[in-house]
C-alpha cells in the first residue's frame, strides 16, 4: 500500500505538471520579471529622467492637475520612489465613463510635464503572468488560478514521491541523460521549496474573491461591496454638493500622515471631487514599506484638511494573513538583497517547470526509442518544449526591442509592442517544423542570446539614454539593467552553445552501448 | 480496476476538479457561516482554507485504491457539510 501511494503521486507529479507546465513555465517567468516592474518600465521610457524628489512634489502634482482637470471627478497621484522616480498624475475625463482615465509623468522636483514614449513597460508582464493577454479577463484569471491549483497538486505530490528529499538536494550527476535532469529538477525544486509553496498557495490568495467567493456571497447575501468594506474598512466615497471651495494644502496632510504611520510615507494620493466643498483627500501608505498589501489610508477633508477616518492600522488576524500572503507574492517589500533572492528563487521556478517538461520528453523518448517508434504526443511535447521554453525569451526580448525600434508617434505603439512580443513567440511556434529535434533548441536559444545582448547596442543607436551616457553620469540603475540584459544574452548564448558543442559526443557515443548516450543521440537527429 | 484504464482516470479527473471544488466550497462556506463573528474574519479564514481543501481532496482522489473509494471518499465529507448547512440554513 505505501508503495502503492507513492507511485500514484509520481503519476499525478507527472501529469499535473505536464499538462500545465508550459503556462506555468510562462507564468513563472514572466512573473519573476514583474519583481522588477518599475525597473523595466523606467527602462522602457529612457527619456524620463531622474530628478531627486523634493517635499513639494504632491503640491505640484495637484497644481498641475488643477490646471489640466479642474473639471475631473477625481484625481489620483502616484508619488515618486527610490524605484520609480517620475512623479504621475491620473484623473478621470469628466465628460467619459467609468474607464476614462488620462494620464501624465511629471518632473517631481520642477512640475513640468515630460513627454514619453507610450508603453505598458514592467506591467505587461505583471499583467500577463497572472491574465495572459487577448483573453476575457476574468477567464483568464480562472485559466492561471487553474493551473497554479495543479501546480499546488504537483508539489504536493512531487514531495511525496521524492523520498530521499535530503539527500536529493546535494546529488547532481551531469552528463548522465534523464538522471541529470531528474537531479536537476530536483535540486531546483528543493532549493527553493518553500519560495514555490509560498508563491503556488498566495498566487491561488490573490485571486480568491474571483474563485472562491461563496463564503462572502453566502454571509453577506451578495452584497460584495459590504464585505470589502468590512475587511479593508474603507467606505465607498461621498457625493459632491455643488458648491465651489478651494482645495487645501496637501503639504500639512503628508506630515500628519507621517506622524500617524510613526514615520511611514505617502505612496498616493486620491482625490474625490477636487474644487467642491464636498471634497476629499485619500492619502494612501506607500505598500513598500510594510509585508502586508491591506492599505494603510487616511481620509481627509479636502476643504479644511481635518482627518475624516483612518484605516488599515489595525485588522483581524484572518485580514491580516490575507494582507501579508498577498504583499508576500507581490514582493514590493523587498529591498534590493531580498528582491535579489525573490528573482534567484523565481528562477528556479522556472527552470523547475521547464526541466519537469524536459524529463517527460527525455523519459519517453528512451522509452520510445526501445520500441522504435516515436509518436505524435511526444513529438507534440517536444516541440512545444522549444516553442515555450527557448521561445519565451526571444518573444520578451521582442517586447524590449519594439520598445526600442518602434516609431515614437506610432498609433497604438503601447499595444503594437505587446502584438510583436506574441509576433515573436508565434514564429518560434511555427521554427520547430522548419528544424527539428536539437537544432531548434539551439536556434531558439541563440536568437534569444543574440536579441538580448543586442539591445543595449540598440539602445546606443536609437535613443540619448545609452551605456555610454549612463556610466559617465553615474545612472546606476538604467546601467545596471543593460548589463543585467547583457547578462541574459550571454547565459542564453551559453545554452545554445553548450546545446551545438555537445553534438558530437552524442554521435559516437551509441558505439559505446550507453542508454543514457543513445537518448541523447536521438534528440540531436 | 473494472473498465477501461482510461475510464478511472477520467473518473477521477472529474471528482479531483468538480468533486474536489464542491468540498472546498462547502468548507469556505462553513466557516464564513459558523466561525466568527466577526463575519469578515470568518469568510476569510474559509477563503484561505479552501485551496488546501482542494488540494488535499485532489491527493485523496488519485491516492485512493479504485475510482469508486475515490468518489466515496469525497462524497462523505461533502454530503455530511452539505446536511450540516442545509439544517443550519446555509444552502438555499
Amino acid at each position: 500500500m505505501k508503495e502503492g501511494f507513492r507511485q500514484c503521486m509520481a503519476w499525478l507529479h507527472t501529469w499535473s505538471g505536464l499538462l500545465v507546465g508550459w503556462i506555468l513555465f510562462a507564468i513563472f517567468l514572466t512573473g519573476t520579471a514583474a519583481y522588477l516592474r518599475p525597473e523595466i518600465t523606467t527602462w522602457m521610457r529612457p527619456e524620463l529622467h531622474a530628478t531627486a524628489a523634493g517635499p513639494a512634489a504632491a503640491q505640484a502634482a495637484l497644481d498641475h492637475l488643477q490646471q489640466v482637470a479642474p473639471r475631473s471627478p477625481s484625481w489620483f497621484v502616484n508619488l515618486p520612489d527610490a524605484r520609480q522616480p517620475a512623479l504621475q498624475v491620473l484623473w478621470r475625463e469628466a465628460a467619459a465613463g467609468r474607464r476614462g482615465f488620462a494620464n501624465a509623468w511629471l518632473d517631481p522636483a520642477t512640475g513640468e510635464t515630460l513627454t514619453a514614449r507610450e508603453t505598458r513597460g514592467g506591467e505587461f508582464f505583471y499583467r500577463f503572468h497572472f491574465q495572459l493577454h487577448y483573453l476575457n479577463v476574468p477567464l483568464a484569471r480562472w485559466i492561471v488560478s487553474f493551473c497554479a491549483m495543479m501546480m499546488l497538486v504537483a508539489i504536493i505530490s512531487g514531495i511525496v514521491t521524492h523520498r530521499r528529499i535530503f539527500a536529493d538536494f546535494f546529488t547532481f550527476r551531469p552528463g548522465k541523460g534523464s538522471r541529470s535532469w531528474i537531479d536537476g529538477h530536483a535540486l531546483v525544486a528543493v532549493a527553493a521549496l518553500p519560495y514555490h509553496l509560498m508563491i503556488t498557495y498566495t498566487g491561488l490568495v490573490t485571486l480568491m474573491l474571483m474563485t472562491m467567493p461563496w463564503g462572502a456571497e453566502k454571509a453577506y447575501g451578495g452584497d460584495r461591496a459590504a464585505f470589502t468594506a468590512e475587511v479593508f474598512g474603507t467606505a465607498p466615497p461621498g457625493r459632491a454638493a455643488g458648491r465651489p471651495a478651494p482645495l487645501t494644502a496637501v503639504a500639512p496632510l503628508l506630515e500628519a500622515a507621517t506622524r500617524h504611520w510613526q514615520g511611514g510615507s505617502v505612496g498616493r494620493i486620491a482625490v474625490q471631487h477636487p474644487g467642491d466643498a464636498n471634497a476629499t483627500i485619500l492619502l494612501t501608505r506607500d505598500d513598500a514599506e510594510r509585508i502586508s498589501s491591506n492599505p494603510q489610508t487616511l481620509l481627509f477633508d479636502g476643504t479644511t484638511g481635518a482627518l475624516l477616518a483612518s484605516a488599515g492600522d489595525t485588522g483581524g488576524a484572518a485580514a491580516a494573513t490575507r494582507g501579508v500572503m498577498y504583499g508576500l507574492h507581490i514582493g514590493r517589500f523587498a529591498g534590493p538583497l531580498l528582491r535579489g533572492l525573490l528573482l534567484l528563487s523565481g528562477l528556479a521556478g522556472t527552470v523547475m517547470v521547464a526541466t519537469g517538461c524536459l524529463l517527460w520528453a527525455v523519459k519517453i523518448r528512451q522509452q520510445a526509442l526501445k520500441r522504435g517508434r516515436i509518436g505524435f504526443g511526444l513529438r507534440l511535447v517536444e516541440h512545444l518544449n522549444v516553442a515555450a521554453i527557448a521561445g519565451l525569451p526571444v518573444a520578451m526580448a521582442g517586447f524590449f526591442w519594439a520598445n526600442r525600434v518602434l516609431p515614437p508617434g506610432l498609433a497604438g505603439r503601447a499595444e503594437w509592442e505587446i502584438h510583436l512580443f506574441f509576433i515573436a513567440w508565434a514564429i518560434c511556434l511555427l521554427h520547430p517544423l522548419l528544424r527539428r529535434g536539437r537544432q531548434a533548441w539551439i536556434d531558439q536559444f541563440a536568437a534569444g542570446g543574440l536579441m538580448f545582448a543586442l539591445l543595449p547596442v540598440v539602445s546606443l543607436v536609437t535613443t540619448e539614454r545609452h551605456l555610454g551616457v549612463t556610466l559617465a553620469a553615474g545612472d546606476w540603475a538604467f546601467a545596471g539593467f543593460e548589463f543585467g540584459l547583457l547578462a541574459i544574452g550571454a547565459a542564453l548564448g551559453a545554452i545554445a552553445w553548450r546545446l551545438a558543442r555537445r553534438r558530437p559526443a552524442a554521435a559516437v557515443a551509441p558505439q559505446r552501448r550507453q542508454p543514457t548516450a543513445r537518448l541523447a543521440a536521438g534528440a540531436a537527429e | 480496476m473494472r473498465g477501461p484504464r482510461w475510464l478511472g482516470i477520467l473518473s477521477r479527473c472529474i471528482a479531483a476538479v468538480l468533486g474536489g471544488y464542491l468540498l472546498a466550497a462547502l468548507v469556505a462556506i462553513g466557516c464564513a457561516l459558523w466561525l466568527g463573528p466577526p463575519r469578515a474574519e470568518a469568510v476569510l479564514v474559509g477563503m484561505l482554507l479552501s485551496f488546501a481543501v482542494h488540494a488535499g481532496a485532489v491527493i485523496w482522489v488519485f491516492a485512493a485504491r479504485s475510482a469508486r473509494r475515490a468518489w466515496a471518499g469525497l462524497a462523505v465529507p461533502t454530503l455530511a457539510l452539505g446536511a450540516a448547512l442545509a439544517l443550519t440554513g446555509g444552502l438555499p
